[in-house]
């Protein structure tokens, strides 16, 4: 889809670098790898002790309420919600922040921008990296609920692909979000009227289907929700609506993905 | 890469424009780096240095005008074009958490150069900005200096046909200064096409071949630097010293008698000293510099 319709007049002796051409993405994500050995102890801590916070907590606080939710354990319905609520936090926030940081404080944007790297491989270099980690740590609350008595699956080993697909769509969300707002303090407005309502009303902690009907079809059209379901499915067992669930995954991941390019570029390039 | 008729021209530049809202950075600038020299952009700050060097890269798109990097018109060539480009930005964005080494890696990766010539032109890199005994260290731990290097360095992983340098040593020690000079003009002397931004008067004046003076978005003159004295300052100087009052006396009188002349903060010069009859004031000649060029077609002071 990305691949320009590049009519090759073959007299340039070096061929032409296309779009989104592939040492591009490298360059990128080899300065993401490298840079990411001196900060990994902080970042795997926050991504994946919050969200074991919350299964934890929720688990033994409501578990001791409720023993059972949809048929299953409560603290399986937890374990496999809160995997979702890790791919959320260690995409969006990494996104926002990251990119703000390297755009407006460490110029870092500048000096890629200055070697054969385009804005749009810029972006998809940096959500698919983030993207890729959120994939491992999703898996985090999954490995803990286990031990509190999940029994494992086969179907738990997709799991790090679904915390890659919404992560994907999540950390192109958190770009275009930095590339939106001027000021870093101004992230707290999407935190509180954005991320923290489709955080909770995503079917991790309670099931939707409690909820009055209008944010039953608010949940609907949540990201995050769909998350949640793909991965209880991958667990327990995958129906026909977990195409659904993966369709409006995919379609998130590229409208954000094709968003967060364009104010990308109008942010970076004058 | 055989030589062909475009490569002889590593920058060109016609009636470029780039406005910003209402202000006009750049106001129909053109500008010729012949390959292998020195082009030297000498100007104060706002006089559309740095604006012409993003235009370069294609991280700012012009409004009017012709661009063409090594034979490649920008904006639509622009990334084969800095495929073959290095660039010096003048703010240091370095990854400060990682070593030296660390660094110039990730620019191996950046301007793709192949798997087995990487250590190769880490290795040069680190030779050329004599960083080798300090390859393993942190980028936060090293002095200002060296930082700059490192930033030189990292531009030439893969031995670019063209460096842009914005503002390669400002705000560093003369000394520093100096070894930065030095290092420069050892890449121009191997051949590399140089496109430097400057508001240091001896800067230019030692490694430019070509002075192109650049005020309010413009090229006002161009020229090697010692036939733009020449042309436009003649070989000498007067510096006349004295009380403001004074000072103004003297002015006036040369303004009367049609000297040219130019007002610095504790002195009036007069130009073309060489051409003045015995009424001359006393004062104190010396030969004629860039900076009174600059001075005389602007009338601006550069800092």
């Amino acid at each position: 889809m990305a691949a320009e319709a590049t009519t090759t007049d073959a007299m340039v002796e070096a061929p032409r670098p296309r779009r989104l051409d592939r040492p591009a993405l490298t360059g990128v994500l080899v300065r993401e790898v490298v840079n990411f050995g001196s900060y990994w102890r902080a970042s795997t801590f926050s991504s994946t002790v919050e969200p074991t916070i919350y299964l934890l907590a929720f688990g033994f606080g409501f578990g001791s309420l409720v023993s059972e939710v949809n048929g299953l354990d409560y603290v399986q319905f937890v374990g496999t919600g809160t995997v979702a609520t890790a791919v959320l936090f260690s995409s969006v926030f990494p996104a926002m922040f990251g990119t703000f940081v390297k755009r407006e404080y460490q110029r870092t944007y500048d000096a890629i921008l200055a070697a054969p790297v385009d804005t749009e491989e810029l972006v998809t270099a940096e959500a698919l990296w983030i993207a890729a980690r959120s994939g491992v740590y999703g898996c985090v609350p999954m490995l803990v609920a286990m031990v509190f008595g999940l029994d494992p699956s086969w179907g738990m080993l997709l799991v790090p692909f679904i915390g890659f697909l919404a992560g994907y769509g999540w950390a192109s969300f958190g770009v275009l979000i930095s590339a939106v707002m001027k000021s870093i303090d101004n992230f707290s407005y999407v935190t509180s009227t954005i991320i923290t309502p489709l955080f909770l009303v995503a079917g991790t902690f309670f099931p939707i289907s409690g909820l009055p009907e209008w944010a039953q079809v608010l949940a609907n059209i949540n990201p995050l929700y769909h998350c949640v379901q793909l991965v209880r499915d991958a667990v327990f067992g995958l129906v026909w609506a977990d195409l659904w669930h993966v369709s409006f995954l995919i379609a998130f991941g590229l409208a954000a993905w094709r968003l967060a390019i364009n104010r990308m570029e109008k942010r970076l390039i004058d | 890469m055989s030589p062909s008729p475009q490569d002889a021209v590593a920058i060109r530049l016609r009636g470029v424009v780039k406005r910003y809202g209402a202000v006009t950075a750049v106001n129909g600038l053109d500008l010729t780096v012949p390959a292998g020299t020195c082009v030297g952009l000498l100007g104060p700050n706002g006089a559309g240095k740095s604006t012409t060097m993003k235009l370069l890269t294609a991280q700012a798109i012009a409004d009017e005008g012709e661009l063409e990097v090594l034979g490649l018109p920008l904006p639509g060539e622009s990334k084969a074009a800095r495929a073959q480009m290095g660039v010096v930005p003048q703010l240091d964005n370095l990854d400060v958490t990682l070593t030296v080494e660390q660094n110039l890696l990730v620019f191996t990766h950046l301007y793709r150069i192949g798997r087995g010539e990487r250590s190769a032109a880490i290795e040069r890199a680190l030779q050329i900005s004599n960083l080798g005994d300090r390859r393993g260290a942190k980028v936060n731990e090293l002095s200002g200096g060296m930082r700059r290097r490192l930033l030189i360095a990292r531009a030439l992983v893969h031995e670019p046909r063209l460096v842009l340098l914005d503002e390669p040593t400002v705000g560093l020690d003369p000394q520093v200064r100096q070894e930065l000079w030095a290092l420069i003009d050892r890449l121009r002397s191997e051949g590399t096409s140089i496109l430097m931004s400057t508001h240091y008067i001896e800067e230019a004046e030692r490694l430019a071949d070509t002075v192109v003076v650049v005020s309010h978005g413009e090229a006002v003159a161009v020229g090697r630097p010692g036939d733009l004295v020449a042309q436009h300052a003649g070989r000498e100087a007067l510096e006349v010293y004295g009380p403001p009052a004074r000072l103004r006396e003297v002015e006036a009188d040369a303004q009367g008698r049609g000297w040219p002349t130019r007002r610095t903060g504790t002195s009036v010069t007069i130009l073309r000293a060489e051409d003045l009859d015995g009424e001359a004031p006393a004062g104190e000649r010396r030969p004629a510099n860039l900076e009174d060029v600059f001075v005389l077609l602007t009338g601006e002071e550069i800092a």
